[in-house]
């Protein structure tokens, strides 16, 4: 097995000492950082993502393969950052003005940030003006919204309105979920995508993330 | 004598209920509510004002302990007694809040309106298994600023069952009070006479909203009955062991009962909850585990303990669909709250998580819940002793199907279902359409539907409703009410 390969089974394991050792490693054999991101951690995660999907494993073992994610991450990010290597994307989230349900949400973060994207969580309660702004300061492509209640539903058509209003509704990527979304909802209030869970998020942020790169 | 079901040992409650006032004086709560905080400074707690934490004292607690009401009634929208909260009484209400309902016709899940509202509402009025109505679901048709309030009107307009409720906004409470006094026509009979109970939700772990806590000192000004609506979530937002959880919800429960107590002394409440044992491989809170059931049923067991009348979001079910999944985890949960006492019973028409409600199966579970109070009534003798002439009518008659004892004891003997439920032999079944349990309940839901009557609140009363609920809509730019018939 080479390096990336242990880097990648060991973040499987969800063993974040592993990781951050063979992470190290890696860095002093001068292995490219973008490629010890991508074949090392971001394949480990790739192959988390595939056997959660497939029922195989259950959510505490992504998280824990997340936590490991962020052991070696925490060793590439300033090479990153000093090579000029953009992440592999940014995403603004928060829960929608007026509502307080934030598990899911927080679940969300969760897979997003073990997935290797950077994530800004704005918590919730989260004003329209707050998710632009942030998006525009941070330079974020997808912005994404939670709601749980049929109540503030109706923030998230805000947001995109304001978003035409100021200029940034071609610029930026809309994703939406939380129990009372649907595709049709989201299609009908001008989303990019509904999501009905964790993983279908990164599933749709690395899709945009890609496009848009 | 009256079957129970119990969980725990005393000894275990008196540990549990230490573990979480422990939890409440040394890690504290936190409460989003400057109300709360200055009342609770007043009242000798230590707060912790930059981080909106309130450490609890021990007196405190006993405080509101000794305040607490051990019982209370609701009272239908007459002023008759409904529904009784006391020891082990059961009374069922329909699950409340559901984001969507299940279309009968299309079998599709849509966003429920004003029309499936108020078909539901005169359905209830027919529920005989279903004490009181619950705000079932969420209409759309209207602004989402009223959509809490509004649905309370029209509950109190078609059906005249006591109602479960819950605002979902700081403002919204001012209207839902005043549609109640109106009604009482005065806030001394509707403290007398309570119509509705609000659920109040802390925020596991450990914390209350702005939101909830002031809908919860809200109703205490009025004497309006709450719920605490817990929802740790096992393994997740609280301890994996149900022990665990248990010691989490009775530190978010107690702080909420200080909080009313001390905001009025002797407001009524229930010991209450919605935990679920989280499921990890769908990322869900499922209502139909087992383990969320008996978290709940041991929940109540510490309410009772503490001499709090109790609730549980119980007798429901994760199902989409009205299938053998449905029955089974709706029939676990209602039987094991009913044996275990629960008081309020929140559960009946609700699948998918707490999100669905489905007319059809609200149907059925009356049959469940008719079923489970039944089952705690239990085996009494009746005029069974001494059973000779019983006997020696038999052996002379070769029958007993007309005697006097079988008539007079029949109807209580067992509990009757309605036709929804399927006791035909197959030929019958057959020649009766081969109908499944779904369609039965549609027939049934038709039947009584047309049969419903206007309530006999008075015509003034009713309009007086209306101009509060118009009122309230033009603020949010509705100039008309969506129409009803
Ligand atoms: C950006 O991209 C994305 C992508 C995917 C995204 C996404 C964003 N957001 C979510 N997803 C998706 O991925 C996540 C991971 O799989 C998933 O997230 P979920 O959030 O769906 O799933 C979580 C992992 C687990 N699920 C949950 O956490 C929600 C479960 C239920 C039971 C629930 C909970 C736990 C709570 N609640 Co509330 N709560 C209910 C919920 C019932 C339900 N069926 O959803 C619901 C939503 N609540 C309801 C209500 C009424 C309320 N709640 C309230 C409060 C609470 C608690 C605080 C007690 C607690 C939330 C704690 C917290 N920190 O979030 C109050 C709201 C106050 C407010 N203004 O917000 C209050 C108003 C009750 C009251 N009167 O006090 C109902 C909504 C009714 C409606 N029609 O709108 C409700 C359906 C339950 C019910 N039937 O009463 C996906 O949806």
């Amino acid at each position: 097995m080479n390096i990336l390969q242990e880097i990648s089974v060991q973040l499987q394991q969800g063993n974040p000492k592993k990781v951050a050792e063979f992470t190290q490693q890696a860095i002093n054999e001068n292995i490219d950082t973008k490629t010890i991101l991508d074949n090392g951690l971001i394949a480990g995660m790739a192959v988390i993502g595939e056997k959660f999907k497939a029922h195989e494993i259950f959510l505490p073992d992504v998280l824990l393969a997340a936590k490991a994610m962020y052991a070696g991450m925490d060793l590439l990010k300033p090479l990153l950052v000093k090579e000029g290597i953009p992440t592999i994307g940014k995403v603004v989230i928060g829960t929608v003005q007026g509502d307080l349900h934030d598990i899911g949400k927080n679940l969300v973060v969760i897979m997003l940030r073990g997935a290797g994207f950077e994530v800004f969580d704005l918590g919730n309660d989260v004003s329209p003006e707050k998710f632009l702004e942030t998006a525009v300061k941070e330079n974020a492509i997808v912005i994404g919204m939670s709601a749980l209640l049929t109540t503030t539903m109706p923030v998230m058509k805000k947001v995109i309105d304001l978003a035409k209003e100021r200029h940034l509704y071609g610029k930026k990527k809309f994703i939406v979920g939380g129990a009372p979304l649907s595709a049709d909802y989201a299609a009908e209030i001008g989303a990019s995508a509904y999501c009905f869970d964790g993983m279908s998020a990164v599933e749709t942020v690395k899709r945009f993330t890609t496009t848009s790169s | 004598m009256r079957p129970t079901l119990q969980f725990l040992s005393d000894q275990l409650i008196e540990q549990i209920i230490a573990e979480g006032r422990e939890i409440m004086c040394k890690l504290g709560i936190e409460i989003h509510n400057d109300l709360a905080l200055l009342l609770m400074h007043n009242n000798g707690a230590k707060v912790d004002k930059t981080a909106s934490r309130v450490y609890f004292t021990q007196s405190l607690i006993d405080n509101a302990l000794a305040a607490v009401p051990h019982a209370f009634k609701l009272y239908d929208v007459y002023g008759n007694e409904a529904v009784d909260l006391s020891g082990f009484n059961v009374n069922f209400t329909p699950g409340s809040a559901a984001i969507n309902i299940l279309d009968s016709t299309t079998n599709k899940f849509r966003k429920p309106t004003t029309q499936d509202y108020v078909r539901y509402a005169k359905l209830m009025c027919k529920m005989n298994n279903i004490a009181s109505q619950s705000t079932a679901m969420i209409p759309s048709d209207v602004h989402e600023k009223i959509s809490d309030s509004y649905r309370l009107y029209l509950s109190l307009l078609y059906c005249d069952k006591p109602v479960v409720t819950g605002a979902f906004t700081i403002e919204a409470f001012e209207i839902m009070k005043n549609l109640q006094i109106t009604i009482r026509s005065s806030k001394e009979n509707l403290k007398a006479k309570p119509l509705t109970i609000f659920s109040c939700c802390p925020t596991s772990p450990l914390k209350w909203s702005e939101v909830t806590s002031q809908n919860l000192l809200d109703c205490a000004a009025y004497s309006i009955p709450v719920e605490y609506i817990a929802m740790p979530l096992s393994g997740f937002m609280s301890p994996v062991t149900l022990v665990g959880t248990l010691i989490q919800h009775t530190a978010e429960t107690l702080s909420g009962l200080v909080m009313s107590q001390l905001m009025n002394p002797g407001t009524p409440v229930l010991y209450g909850g919605s935990p679920a044992f989280f499921d990890v491989r769908y990322e869900t809170t499922p209502m139909g585990s087992v383990a969320t059931m008996m978290i709940d049923c041991a929940y109540n067991e510490i309410g009772k303990y503490l001499g709090i009348p109790t609730q549980a979001y119980i007798g429901l079910s994760d199902a989409k669909a009205l299938d053998a999944q449905a029955g089974f985890e709706t029939s676990l949960g209602a039987a094991l709250a009913a044996l275990a006492g629960i008081n309020n019973i929140s559960g009946p028409g609700m699948r998918d998580f707490e999100s669905c409600f489905s007319l059809e199966k609200l149907v059925v579970d009356n049959e469940i819940c008719g079923t489970a109070l039944r089952l705690i009534r239990g085996i009494e003798p009746k005029e069974d002793f001494p059973s000779l002439p019983i006997f020696e009518e038999l052996l002379r008659e070769k029958h007993l199907l007309i005697a006097d004892h079988t008539r007079k004891y029949f109807k209580e003997e067992d509990y009757i279902p309605g036709t929804v439920i399927s006791r035909a032999n197959r030929s019958r079944w057959e020649e009766e359409g081969s109908t499944t349990v779904g369609q039965r309940a549609m027939i049934e839901i038709e039947k009584h539907i047309k049969a419903w009557q206007p309530t006999n609140l008075p015509d003034n009363v009713k309009k007086e409703l209306t101009v509060l609920m118009e009122n309230e809509s033009r603020k949010y730019g509705m100039t008309k009410l969506p129409n009803i018939d």
